[in-house]
């Protein structure tokens, strides 16, 4: 048989040679260009005096990094202020949307439909409108330029992330195992603790992933509500993004993003294959 | 039936109902009033169309509100038309066998939690009159001088902000497409192949309908998102066109507390116009995959 297909084969094989290829090279010039914009902050960051024409800089330095972290740098705390605002927004996001999420999950009631669009709307309608409309009754409740005004401002873009993947998880969830618990003498919080939580567990490390991801990238919310007194990372990069100090702002761009990849890489194994929980990416 | 039983659902809903109802639907309404000149503050409570009227028709804004609407287009549609192109044939890329596929998929994902301020900054780097482009070109004796490279950012016609938009959606909307193709296996595709489908009839009646309904949601999200988006257009962009979002917090800035009216009242049109694009989109395009 082999030798009878012998003849014949051969156009058919380069030509697969061809196209496994042109596939390669498709596949290597795709993550190419993926990657050059993260590269071009390396090189930045590490540059020093990076004239033109040239391609790569021919003097590398820490400079930018030693002013990052330097004494009168403010990047130390708007990153503390980034973490505080986050880890709050993730921690109160989960929290109240952990019992609508069960609700929208396991049963079916009267208005689900009108409660579920209301629930997404906000990832359909721009943030900017919502922000400017509470910023003037936020300053009249002392909730301007604060923590907490432009913490739950952030539960705007994160509430329906939150909710959609739980929910997700919860569809898929047997309330008698919770029955069973409590028939065997477990308390109410015993059964939550013992039961409930464990079975919802990689939800709610997928939801806090975007919660704390939409939270940790956002700008206007926080410029808007914040009114200048709360800094956080992307209120700092901002105000130096179109300045001339390419390794600083460089700098502090890696600075920023590099907690997000690093709790990206760690939760990967809990996001593959949930294309609901998806979405989240595009607020970010 | 105890009590319990019957309100146990809304219990459950009250505290995320509560944040949609208060701070969002709340921020909504509110800024509708604030847009229709109700500024109790500075002690104004009539209520008049004013604003809309400088705006949309014979106002001093006129010109800046329908030019920037114009490039708020122009952008949002055209970085998202070409981010889902691209993202359905990258996806289709990732999806076969391959040696290095793992390693390829995760680098094709690294840009997702990249926030939009960095993306545009990254995009300045490389494509400013001095970025890499402009000094590769330099290197190649293309071009002499930075200013002989073309103006890509801070352009009047946004390419710098559509690059920044689809260096960062094509990955986005490219995410969803590969998570329905998992789910699919190649059964149907090796049907269609035994049936004697070619290449191209596989992909134009068995993997496109599959794959529509996660390019269309993304896309929705897409959309939504770049029309509203301010980062990206702040920082790549001109003086004049500005995009909607860009004009509306500029005014929303003024000291003069009389702007702001206007300001909020582009908001809410930003608002409206979304909402109601997305919803005639969403229902367009459910219509376009039954008839499918």
């Amino acid at each position: 048989m082999a030798a009878v297909n012998a003849g014949i084969a051969r156009p058919g094989q380069a030509r697969k040679r061809l196209l496994r290829a042109l596939h390669y090279g498709a596949v290597i010039l795709l993550i190419f260009l993926l990657l050059t914009p993260l590269l071009a902050f390396l090189f930045n960051a590490f540059s020093f005096r990076w004239f033109y024409p040239q391609l790569f800089p021919n003097e590398l330095s820490m400079r930018a990094w030693e002013s990052t972290f330097a004494a009168n740098s403010k990047v130390p705390e708007a990153l503390l202020t980034s973490t505080i605002l986050a880890v709050g927004v993730t921690l109160s996001s989960v929290i109240i949307g952990l019992p609508a999420a069960r609700a929208m999950g396991l049963y079916a009631f009267r208005g689900k439909r009108v409660i579920e669009f209301l629930i997404i709307s906000p990832t359909i309608v721009p943030g900017i409108a919502v922000a400017m409309g509470l910023n003037i009754n936020f300053i009249r409740w002392g909730l301007s330029g604060n923590l907490l005004g432009v913490g739950l401002v952030h539960l705007v873009p994160v509430m329906p992330y939150v909710v959609l993947v739980l929910s997700g998880v919860f569809a898929n969830y047997n309330p008698e195992f919770e029955q069973q618990a409590r028939s065997l003498g477990a308390g109410t919080l015993a059964t939550f603790w013992y039961v409930t939580l464990p079975a919802v567990f990689p939800g709610i490390v997928v939801a806090s992933l975007f919660a704390y991801l939409i939270s940790w990238s956002q700008y206007i919310l926080t410029f808007l509500v914040g009114a200048g007194q709360v800094i956080t990372m992307p209120v700092l990069l901002f105000s130096i993004a179109s300045g001339t100090n390419n390794a600083l702002t460089a700098a502090m761009s890696l600075v920023f993003v590099a907690p997000s990849i690093l709790i990206l890489i760690l939760t990967a194994r809990y996001l593959s294959g949930k294309s609901s929980a998806i979405g989240g990416f595009g607020q970010i | 039936m105890t009590l319990w039983d019957r309100w146990r659902i809304p219990i459950m809903l009250a505290p995320t109902m509560s944040v949609i109802i208060f701070l969002f639907i709340g921020g909504l309404i509110y800024g509708t009033m604030v847009s229709l000149g109700w500024q109790p503050l500075i002690g104004r409570t009539e209520i008049s169309l004013r604003a809309y009227q400088n705006i949309l028709l014979s106002g001093e804004f006129t010109e800046v509100f329908w030019h920037g609407l114009v490039l708020t287009i122009w952008v949002s549609v055209g970085s998202t038309v070409i981010s889902a192109v691209l993202a359905l044939m990258t996806a289709l890329l990732l999806r076969r066998t391959f040696v290095g596929k793992r390693l390829a998929t995760f680098l094709y994902q690294l840009n997702l939690p990249v926030p939009h301020v960095v993306a545009a900054i990254g995009i300045l780097f490389l494509f400013s009159q001095s970025g890499v482009l402009s000094r590769t070109g330099a290197q190649l004796g293309v071009i002499s001088y930075p200013s002989d490279f073309p103006v890509l950012v801070r352009d009047r016609y946004g390419i710098g902000m559509m690059l920044s938009f689809i260096w960062k959606e094509v990955p986005f909307i490219g995410v969803i497409v590969l998570a329905v193709l998992q789910s699919l296996g190649v059964d149907y595709e090796d049907l269609a192949r035994s049936l004697g489908a070619n290449r191209w009839q596989r992909f134009r009646y068995v993997i496109l309908p599959l794959v529509m309904p996660g390019v269309l949601s993304g896309s929705i999200l897409v959309f939504a998102f770049t029309f509203g988006s301010y980062e990206v257009p702040a920082i790549l962009g001109v003086r004049f066109p500005r995009t909607l979002t860009v004009t509306a917090v500029r005014f929303f800035r003024n000291p003069d507390l009389n702007a702001r009216t206007e300001g909020m009242a582009i908001s809410i049109i930003i608002s409206i116009i979304v909402f109601f694009l997305v919803l005639g989109y969403m229902w367009l395009s459910r219509r376009a995959i039954r008839q499918d």
